[in-house]
């Protein structure tokens, strides 16, 4: 299946007829001397799957928990399905739903039991055998929490946090430790949610799985964001740009460039046929978010040498 | 509470009704759930359950005699292991039990829910009354089946006996939810929170003879509630005028309420302001 297109995405009727599901401006958090989220302003469309992409300690988690309303912020702006999260009581958790990156209980209880007594917390849950066939987890029903494999556990998460029927769901780093079966699948169930409405923000370390769900991502490093686009547009114009790499001089030359037809064109005519080594490469988005980590951590390192 | 009332699901037709689960409803589902848990977990349940009469066992076999007054020490005894058997389900229990639930994720991921906290506190709350009561039962029966144990023959004797299970159930459930913040882990759980029920036995006439303590040791057993849930239970199973063998010369059943009640009081308003959802290395 190919990426999903950014346009029309489904809206959810929900009480606001604002067009936002999250809007943040200013947003600041520190831990001691580290400034974890030093200024990010985010808006996320109703509907839409929004990808937060990130190093590790790069400031994601940290912004996620303060939109869920597990942490406080320092500073800025926050609204959330048009309520601040810091002080949003139980009717707006009835409209968001949460998966969390880790959770390890082991508790004696069935899937079954599990996904039937969360549904008792929501005004307007979905139907809890729909839901677990909707993860997947059919087969597993009667079996204990603690029996279940690392994935299937990670499936019974995502049922938890949709049984509600949130406008908007959270998924923090979800496909962790599936195998690429799993990983499909999880991806399908997570396109499904999109077409029934419901506005996503994911969080994940695979570059893949957001150029396959999203449709916008941004990049964020040391706590602010660095680009924010589509998959397809991310980093500009130059980032995209294609490579050309043959072999001339017994030496592996490259050009970047628009327009790498007509390079090949002139540069077949240079050669007169074959072009020795011949190679046109499209970047990935994976090379794109690691050119883009590696300007900032550049950056970075350049700051604290003068700041020395 | 109340919700947004004009939200719908989409993707199907299916209207999205509109009523706030109540707070009392969701806290017996907690319970329930709790319940469920407690006994699948066979192991820690028969422990809970057997321990008070294993060491029923253990004493009536080593001091079989009489204390006087035709009382058998196994009828002492009793009484405090009933009182040292709601510390261990309220207070050990809850507090183990959070900790990890802290650590583990379970509380954070219920905060993540629009469960409200009072329905969470209602569910332990429950557990902790049918496991208390089921724990206080199993050691009445073993003890009257085997050792001859007395039971309160007057109403208003099993209505002291019930007052006094109560307000100490209640404290024991409100502390032990406030010391479940102490230990960092769950894995120093039992070893933070096991040893104040073992040295509080020792202490508060479980295990000895509260009288022939040292005086400085009744003085600090008297500050927590375990000495006068013990000796509340004394005054329901032991003989009326053993009262002149306590500390005062009385059951000081007045004292033994306001004690209690007090505990569970602080231990409320503590519970309420330490409570913490998430481990303590979260921001």
């Amino acid at each position: 299946m190919a990426t999903t297109p950014a346009t029309t995405p489904a809206t959810h009727p929900g009480p606001a007829r604002d067009s936002h599901a999250v809007r943040v401006r200013g947003l600041r958090k520190s831990y001691g001397d580290k400034q974890a989220v030093d200024g990010i302003d985010l808006d996320i469309e109703r509907g839409e799957v929004f990808a937060l992409l990130g190093p590790n300690g790069a400031g994601k988690t940290t912004t996620v928990e303060i939109l869920e309303g597990y942490r406080h912020r320092d500073g800025g702006e926050v609204d959330v399905l048009g309520a601040d999260p810091a002080s949003a009581g139980r009717s707006w958790r009835s409209r968001i739903g949460i998966v969390l990156q880790t959770s390890n209980e082991n508790a004696e209880l069935t899937v079954e039991e599990m996904v039937r007594h969360f549904a008792l917390y929501y005004p307007g849950s979905r139907d809890p055998d729909e839901v677990i066939a909707a993860v997947g987890l059919e087969e597993k029903r009667r079996a204990r929490m603690r029996a279940l494999s690392g994935g299937q556990r990670r499936r019974l998460d995502v049922a938890l946090g949709i049984v509600g029927n949130p406008e908007l769901l959270f998924l923090d780093e979800p496909t962790t430790g599936f195998d690429p079966q799993a990983r499909r699948d999880f991806w399908d169930l997570v396109r499904s949610l999109r077409s029934d409405g419901t506005t996503i923000l994911l969080t994940t370390h695979y570059l893949d799985e957001a150029e396959q769900l999203a449709d916008r991502v941004a990049v964020i490093a040391s706590g602010r964001i660095v680009a924010l686009d589509t998959p397809e547009r991310l980093g500009g114009r130059m980032a995209h740009r294609a490579r050309v790499r043959w072999e001339e001089d017994g030496a592996v030359r490259e050009e970047s460039t628009d327009a790498p037809t007509r390079f090949v064109v002139d540069l077949a005519g240079r050669f007169d046929g074959e072009v020795p080594g011949l190679q046109v490469v499209r970047p990935s988005l994976e090379d794109v978010y690691l050119s883009l980590i590696g300007d900032v951590e550049d950056a970075a390192a350049e700051l604290a040498r003068s700041t020395r | 509470m109340t919700s947004p009332t004009t939200s719908t699901t989409s993707g199907t037709a299916r209207p999205r009704p509109q009523r706030t689960p109540s707070v009392v409803g969701l806290g017996v589902a907690r319970t329930r759930i709790e319940l469920r848990e407690f006994f699948r977990e066979r192991d820690s349940m028969v422990f809970t359950f057997a321990f008070p009469v294993i060491m029923l066992f253990i004493f009536g076999a080593v001091f079989s005699g009489d204390i006087g007054g035709g009382v058998s020490f196994t009828q002492y005894f009793t009484a405090g292991m009933i009182a040292s058997g709601i510390a261990l389900s309220s207070f050990q229990s809850l507090a183990i039990g959070i900790a990890v639930e802290r650590d583990d994720g379970a509380l954070k991921r219920l905060r993540g829910t629009p469960m409200p906290p009072a329905a969470y506190f209602l569910g332990k709350i429950g557990l902790v009354l049918v496991t208390s009561v089921v724990q206080t039962a199993v050691l009445l029966a073993v003890g009257k089946l085997f050792y001859g144990l007395d039971l309160p023959t007057s109403g208003g004797l099993w209505l002291r006996f019930a007052w006094i299970f109560v307000l100490g159930t209640a404290a024991g459930t409100v502390v032990g939810i406030a010391y479940s913040s102490v230990p960092r882990s769950s894995r120093s759980a039992g070893a933070v929170v096991s040893p104040v029920v073992i040295v509080l036995q020792f202490i508060s006439g479980v295990f000895f003879v509260y009288s022939q303590l040292p005086g400085w040791m009744q003085n600090i057993a008297a500050v927590f509630p375990l000495k006068w849930l013990a000796q509340g239970m004394r005054s329901v199973f032991l003989p009326a005028d053993f009262a002149t063998q306590e500390t005062g010369g009385t059951w000081a059943l007045g004292q033994t309420a306001l004690v209690l009640a007090a505990w569970t009081v602080v231990g409320l308003l503590l519970a309420l302001r330490t409570f913490r959802w998430q481990r303590r290395d979260a921001g």
